[in-house]
């Protein structure tokens, strides 16, 4: 075969995956920061800011654990039971945000309810896919073609600590999405928010990346070596830069540029992380290409995706365009 | 490393999330393409009766499409979290069914349900009703790729089996088209139709036992009616060439269904009575003598295996099979003679008038989702003990994963969802008890959707909300 298709399909995920976490990431985080804004029409105008699309957002969790589930069958046998608890989690968590969209707006005893279940949902759901990628980034013992670990394995400080930083990090791409997307004091207090959610992910992230090559010797070895230890030295530059236009942007009032530059910011974690984990699935265990189901079911699928995905775009891509600009008040459920 | 336990809770978990979440794409399903018709007709006659109705079931509609969507985002990562063997094994071939479900029909529903919901002002009539359309488009896809999957594991095709024990694709058309996926789709989304059908029945009979002259409700109540005298008995038939099809591939099953025990000439068509694996056969039976041959052969000399046929091992649990067959085949019986009664009622001009059919209608209501799950409950477990027919079992298919592990998952699940899922039933109860004329007495709930009352660009801008408290 010349194409490689293992390794294609390897990129589609992550992009997938990027996807999920940069596009679920500002609706959880709007969660997060939820019960921070009074209840009632403060509450109603955050809530409406993603309303339209956080279904959307969420189909690229399904499509990064539908499609590891179709091309790379053994990752995904192996993945989910390793990290059995904090899947359940995060799933019974989405349970409870994803209906409060709907619910809350049918009680007004009970609203308070569902406010909370939202902002504990989007905060439990993001904390356990935090726990998650750390337990996966410190690796997963696999024994014929099963996990060979026991069942609290992904419980460390270290995953405890990339919890916590998915949760701040979720919480500044949600603030400086309100920032886009609001007005009037519901703004300013997003602004505020994004300040100092920016400082704790600065410092999360460089503890993170500071105890991530430490972990296993490959990451050291990956990080500290030439040639890739150039990306040792842009990346964290970029992120400074990308830090600058945040701050920069927060302090003038701009709308915009917090958002993109938080993008970035999670943009260039992920490739960070990407660079650690190349070329396995799961580290240590399983590469892409011992992970990757035969060819032609990665052939199959890639053809529909190769189609599909553009199309996705361009129509996911209008639906945000009509619901484009400031949220306006009397729209919607209000 | 893992007991029995272990494995009866995985499969205990697996039945009650998928029978949850089943229950809401039955009538999202139907509700999507009914909604349709009714954006339709408003564009279609002007007639702005059949907005307010629109508006009524989307409302309902927003609520149950939210549980569907996170009780399924449950499902997908269950076959890893549980299943993992089975996962790796039979990835190859179904993952990539279910990856297009994803990319053709979960996206779909998602990019365009928020438009559906929010966006009538922002993009005007005839777009909106396009979002609709596709919004049930994409429903239906949905049910496609996934019944091709379950079919897959009913009745496996176009595979081969490769040096890891993998199970690999040799021929895709053979696999998405296997020879129970047909039958198995067309029933599924006749049921969908039936169930939504069922519902909107009973709430416009509720509202017009309530008030004779209430326009909405005679929409709802006439067009439901409709579908019942019609849709109905193709029911019945697709039904029974589906068993037919069953009898060809799963014969076992089959056998437990009817409570056939020996196979011979002249089966008869039991119609209750009391399975017993121990001793071989049906206590206190009334049964139809040859009927059953009939039904199955289309000859009442014709000859169907029994159980006997087959080692005991093999057996799927009678008790369940037999009885869920007889509440769904019962239930699909009731909902003909509704629709002929309707029928009747129609031609004497008397339909808005006829009570006691209102009130049986009420009663029907809910009898949809119970045929739905019966149906699955008779599938699924008349399937054991294979998760692949014939191919692996069910016991050779669970995750390597420690019984407290599944034990507190599986208690999690039910406390959540009859929490989350109750309240959401309650709130949907409630909605439905509103009647279809007052726009105001949603409105009271809470929000009411401007964007659905007044049609054409931006005209609700300054409406501002009302305070919450
Ligand atoms: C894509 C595949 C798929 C689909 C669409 C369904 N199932 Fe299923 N079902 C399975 C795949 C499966 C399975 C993975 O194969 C299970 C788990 C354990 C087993 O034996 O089969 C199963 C088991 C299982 C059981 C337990 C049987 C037993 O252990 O005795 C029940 C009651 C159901 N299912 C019910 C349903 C319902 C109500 C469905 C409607 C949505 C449904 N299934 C769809
Ligand atoms: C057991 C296997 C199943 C799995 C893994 C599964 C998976 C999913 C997932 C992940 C979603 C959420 C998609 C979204 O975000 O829009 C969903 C919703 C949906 N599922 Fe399932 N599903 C299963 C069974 C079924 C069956 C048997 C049907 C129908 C015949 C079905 C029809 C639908 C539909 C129409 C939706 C859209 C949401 C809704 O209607 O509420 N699913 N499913
Ligand atoms: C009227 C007479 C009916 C007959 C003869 C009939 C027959 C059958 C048969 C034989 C099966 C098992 C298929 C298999 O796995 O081999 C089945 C499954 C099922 N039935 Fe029915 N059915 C009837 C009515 C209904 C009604 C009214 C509903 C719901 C509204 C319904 C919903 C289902 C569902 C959801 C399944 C599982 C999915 C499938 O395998 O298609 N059925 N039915």
């Amino acid at each position: 075969m010349v194409i490689d298709l293992p390794f294609i399909w390897a990129a589609l995920i992550a992009i997938a995956v990027l996807a999920y976490v940069l596009l679920d990431g500002f609706d959880l985080g709007v969660g997060i920061l939820f019960l921070g804004y009074e209840s009632g029409h403060q509450r109603d105008i955050a809530m409406n800011s993603v309303a339209p699309v956080w279904d959307g957002n969420e189909t690229w969790l399904i499509l990064g654990g539908g499609g590891l589930f179709a091309v790379f069958p053994l990752a995904y046998a192996v993945v989910m039971p390793a990290l059995y608890a904090p899947i359940i989690a995060m799933l019974l968590a989405l349970v409870f945000r994803g209906v409060a969209f709907e619910y809350r707006w049918r009680t007004e005893r009970g609203r308070f309810l569902w406010d909370w279940s939202f902002a504990l949902g989007s905060t439990v759901a993001a904390f356990a896919q935090g726990v998650a990628l750390g337990a996966l980034v410190q690796g997963i013992p696999v024994e014929n073609r099963a996990y060979a670990g026991g069942w609290w394995d992904w419980l460390t400080p270290f995953s405890v600590l990339t919890g916590v930083a998915l949760v701040v990090g979720y919480s500044l791409l949600g603030a400086t999405w309100l920032v886009l997307k609001t007005e009037g004091k519901i703004q300013q207090q997003a602004r505020d928010y994004a300040v100092r959610a920016g400082v704790a992910m600065l410092v999360l992230i460089g503890v993170v990346s500071l105890a991530t090559p430490y972990l296993n010797p490959v990451y050291l070895e990956r990080w500290f070596a030439w040639p890739t230890a150039i990306f040792s030295i842009i990346v964290p530059a970029l992120v400074l830069g990308c830090a600058y236009l945040l701050f920069s942007g927060l302090n003038r009032g701009y709308d915009l540029q917090p958002f993109l530059a938080s993008l970035g910011i999670f943009l260039l974690c992920y490739i960070g992380i990407g660079i650690s984990f190349y070329p396995y699935m799961v580290p240590p265990s399983l590469t892409i290409w011992q992970a990757a189901a035969p060819d032609d079911s990665l052939a199959f699928l890639l053809v529909g995706a190769l189609i599909l995905l553009p199309l996705i775009i361009a129509y996911t891509g209008y639906a945000y365009w009509v619901f484009r600009g400031k949220v306006r008040p009397g729209e919607g459920y209000h | 490393m893992f007991g029995f336990e272990a494995l009866e809770l995985a499969r205990f978990q697996f039945a009650f999330t998928v029978a949850f979440h089943i229950i809401f794409p039955s009538f999202t399903i139907g509700l999507a393409s009914y909604l349709a018709v009714l954006e339709g007709l408003w564009l279609w006659k002007k007639d702005d009766a059949y907005l307010k109705v629109f508006n009524y079931w989307k409302t309902i509609f927003a609520v149950a499409f939210g549980m569907g969507v996170v009780s399924g985002i449950v499902m997908s990562y269950q076959f890893g979290t549980n299943w993992s063997v089975f996962s790796d094994k039979a990835g190859p071939v179904i993952g990539p069914l279910m990856g297009y479900e994803v990319l053709t029909a979960f996206f779909l529903e998602a990019g365009f349900l928020g438009i559906m919901l929010f966006g009538l002002n922002r993009v005007g009539p005839k777009l909106h009703f396009v979002s609709t359309l596709v919004v049930a488009f994409g429903t239906l896809l949905s049910a496609f790729w996934i019944l091709s999957v379950n079919s897959w594991m009913q009745t496996p095709a176009g595979y081969a089996i490769n040096e890891v024990g993998q199970y690999v694709p040799v021929d895709w058309w053979e696999i998405v088209f296997n020879p129970s996926f047909p039958y198995r789709l067309v029933h599924m989304v006749l049921a969908a139709y039936l169930t939504t059908a069922f519902v909107v029945g009973a709430v416009g009979a509720f509202h017009l036992l309530r008030d004779r002259q209430n326009r909405g409700a005679r929409i709802m109540f006439s067009m439901a009616m409709w579908m019942a005298l019609i849709v109905a008995p193709l029911q019945l038939i697709a039904g029974h060439a589906h068993g037919e099809n069953t009898l060809e591939h799963q014969p076992t099953k089959i056998a437990a269904m009817e409570g056939h025990f020996e196979t011979k000439r002249g089966q008869p068509l039991i119609l209750f009575g009391d399975p017993d694996a121990e001793a071989e056969t049906v206590h206190n039976a009334i049964e139809i003598p040859k009927l059953g041959s009939w039904v199955l052969t289309g000859d009442f000399e014709g000859e169907v295996q029994g159980l006997k046929a087959w080692p005991k091992e093999e057996w799927p649990p009678l008790d369940i099979v037999f009885w869920s067959f007889r509440i769904m085949v019962g239930i699909g019986v009731l909902m003909i003679l509704v629709g002929l009664w309707s029928g009747l009622e129609r031609l004497r001009g008397n339909l808005f008038e006829a009570r006691s059919l209102q009130r049986l209608s009420v009663v029907m209501g809910p009898m949809g989702f119970v045929a739905v799950v019966a149906g699955w409950i008779v599938t699924e477990v008349g399937r054991q003990p294979w998760t692949i027919y014939g191919e692996l079992t069910t016991a050779a298919s669970a995750s390597p994963i420690e019984t407290p592990a599944v034990t507190s998952s599986l208690l999690a699940f039910i406390v959540v969802y009859f929490i989350v899922f109750g309240a959401g039933t309650f709130y949907l109860l409630r909605l439905m008890g509103k009647t279809p004329e007052g726009g105001e007495g949603v409105e009271e709930l809470g929000p009411i959707r401007t964007s659905g009352i007044t049609p054409g660009p931006a005209k609700s801008l300054d409406q501002q909300p009302k305070p919450a408290e």
